[in-house]
C-alpha cells in the first residue's frame, strides 16, 4: 500500500510547480491554468486523507471544489475576452486599470 | 505493485506540469495541463474514489480544457507567444516559491502522523452509494448553493462575453 506522506508531497509539489506558474508567468492564459492546478493539488490531498481516515467528507468537498472550478472558470474566460476585446493584451503587466 | 503505479502516475503528472509552465505556446500548455489532470485522474482511482475520477475527467478534460482552448483559438496569441519564459527575472517571487516548497517538505516529513501506511477501514463495495447517500443528505444545503453558484457563473459569463452595443 502506499503510504500517506507520498500523496501528501505529491499534492506539494504539483502546488509549488502551480504557484511557480502564478507567480514567474506573465500569460493570463497560463496563470489561470496554473490556478486550475493549484486547486487540483488541494483536491488530491483532500481525497487522500478522506481515503486514509476512512471519511467520506474529503471526497465530497472535492466534489464542491470541482464545482466552484468550474464557476471560476467560467467567468475568468469572459473577463479575458472581454479585456482582449477592449485592450488587446494578454500580459499581466500590462492589465492595471484597478491601479488607481 | 501499487507503489509502482503511484510512481508512475505521480511522475508522469509532474512532468506534464513543468511542461505546463515551461511552454512557451499555450496551446502546448493546455495540452500538457490536460494530459496532468489525466495522470491525477488516475490517481484518484488508485485511492479507490471512482466517482471522483469520472467527475475529473468530465469536468476538467471535457468542459474546462476546451474552453480554455476555445478562448486561445478566439484571441490572438501570437503577441503572447513571443514571450519568453525567464526564471531569473523575478527573484524575490522565486526565493518565495522555494521557501515555500521546503517548508511544507519539512512540516510532511517531520511529523510522524503522515507516515501511516495503512486506511483505518478496508472500503466495501457500495462506495458510491454511501458517497451519494452523505451527499444528498448531510451536505444538501451545500450542494444547493454549489448550483446557484453555478447558474449566477453561466449568467455573468455570457454577460461578459456579450458585444457591447455601440
Amino acid at each position: 500500500m502506499v503510504p500517506l506522506w507520498w500523496h501528501i508531497a505529491l499534492g506539494v509539489t504539483l502546488f509549488v510547480i502551480g504557484a511557480a506558474g502564478v507567480l514567474l508567468r506573465r500569460n493570463i492564459l497560463v496563470v489561470l491554468m496554473s490556478l486550475e492546478l493549484l486547486l487540483n493539488s488541494v483536491n488530491i490531498n483532500f481525497i487522500a486523507f478522506g481515503r486514509y481516515h476512512d471519511d467520506f467528507r474529503g471526497q465530497i468537498f472535492a466534489i464542491f471544489v470541482i464545482a466552484i472550478t468550474a464557476a471560476e472558470v467560467a467567468i475568468a474566460l469572459g473577463i479575458l475576452v472581454a479585456l482582449v476585446r477592449n485592450k488587446s493584451t494578454l500580459r499581466v503587466d500590462d492589465v492595471t486599470m484597478m491601479k488607481g | 505493485m501499487d507503489q509502482a503505479f503511484f510512481l508512475l502516475f505521480a511522475s508522469a503528472s509532474v512532468i506534464a506540469a513543468l511542461t505546463m509552465v515551461l511552454a512557451r505556446n499555450p496551446v502546448h500548455s493546455a495540452l500538457a495541463l490536460m494530459a496532468c489532470f489525466l495522470q491525477v485522474s488516475a490517481i484518484f482511482v488508485l485511492l479507490e474514489a471512482p466517482l471522483l475520477a469520472v467527475i475529473q475527467i468530465f469536468v476538467y478534460v471535457g468542459a474546462i480544457m476546451v474552453l480554455f482552448l476555445f478562448v486561445i483559438m478566439m484571441i490572438d496569441v501570437r503577441e503572447a507567444v513571443l514571450q519568453r519564459f525567464l526564471p531569473g527575472s523575478n527573484l524575490p517571487a522565486l526565493a518565495l516559491l522555494v521557501l515555500l516548497g521546503i517548508e511544507m517538505l519539512v512540516l510532511v516529513l517531520w511529523s510522524d502522523r503522515f507516515a501511516v501506511t495503512e486506511p483505518v477501514g478496508q472500503r466495501s463495495v457500495g462506495a458510491v452509494r454511501a458517497l451519494s447517500v452523505a451527499l444528498f443528505a448531510d451536505y444538501l444545503l451545500p450542494f444547493e448553493v454549489a448550483s446557484v453558484i453555478l447558474l449566477a457563473a453561466l449568467v455573468g459569463a455570457i454577460v461578459l462575453a456579450r458585444k457591447e452595443p455601440s
